[in-house]
């Protein structure tokens, strides 16, 4: 997410082949360095209710997740 | 003889200076459009008045692909979403619900109430501000900045709080407003379980 543009495809790929995966990684460290937060929406078990999960490290993405998104870091208005 | 020709030459002349002048004024700005044509496009960025009601469009349905159908239908019917608190939720007692909650507005602060009473608690003041020189003061479409609080507040709640500034509700939201709000909330929570009940049956 990008303000005044909004959504935009920063890049996409399978994990499992390792092109697409060194690829994802170095866009993910480029989006932390620019200063980006990054989350994964994902269903809490039990309760099935939604939520997002932070992600500071390309490990921390849940395996099965589709994609992450990275938006402005937070800050006082 | 001489001068009196002289003299109506000069009348002449002082009578026909706008008209020459009108047309030398139309001659410089049919030049500049011949050249600016020559030249090819023109080098600034031209205007896209559809640019934000695209970014709008995808950002409602980032937002829909993202939170549950109940958050969803909130925002769609209400314009805000409410967010559980995750902190000093009762341990005795979890089918009482939270004992906070928020409202998430766009581009407006986030407002802590408290369910079971409606007693408001402190409204946050939050942005995600584009940390890139050149575009400063843009800022994200509405359901976008809807979607960052969600997804800051579900994940990481004493993060975003914490960077946020905090004030007594009041100072950018009218407190009116908000308790309208939280009373048009109960209504369509009812209306929803009602529907959802005779679904049901």
């Amino acid at each position: 997410m990008k303000p005044g543009q909004g959504e935009m495809l920063v890049a996409e790929g399978d994990p499992e082949v390792r092109e697409d995966e060194e690829r994802l990684i170095e866009e993910f460290r480029r989006q932390l360095d620019e200063g980006m937060w990054a989350a994964v929406p994902t269903t809490r078990r039990g309760s099935g209710r939604r939520e997002a999960l932070m992600v500071k490290d390309y490990a921390e993405i849940p395996v099965d997740a589709e994609r992450v998104i990275f938006f402005p870091r937070a800050s006082g208005g | 003889m001489l001068p009196a020709l002289l003299f109506l030459a000069l009348i002449a002349a002082a009578l026909a200076t706008p008209l020459l002048w009108r047309e030398a004024a139309r001659w410089r700005k049919a030049r500049a459009v011949r050249r600016a044509a020559r030249s090819g496009p023109l080098d600034i960025p031209l205007y896209d008045p559809g640019r934000e009601r695209r970014a709008e469009q995808r950002a409602r349905e980032l937002l829909h692909s993202c939170v549950n159908d109940e958050e969803w239908a909130m925002y769609r019917d209400l314009g805000f979403i409410r967010v559980r608190g995750k902190h000093a939720r009762r341990q005795d007692d979890p089918e009482r619900g939270p004992a906070y909650a928020y409202l998430v507005y766009p581009h407006k602060p986030i407002v802590a109430y408290v369910p079971e009473s409606g007693r408001l608690l402190s409204e946050y003041c939050v942005e995600f501000p584009d940390l890139s020189r050149d575009s400063a003061r843009a800022r994200l479409p509405a359901s976008d900045d809807v979607l960052a609080k969600w997804m800051a507040l579900t994940s990481d709640e004493r993060r975003v709080i914490r960077r946020a500034n905090m004030h007594l509700v009041g100072r950018q939201l009218d407190p009116a407003r908000v308790r309208r709000d939280l009373w048009r909330l109960s209504e369509w929570e009812r209306r929803r379980h009602s529907e959802i009940g005779a679904g049901h049956s």
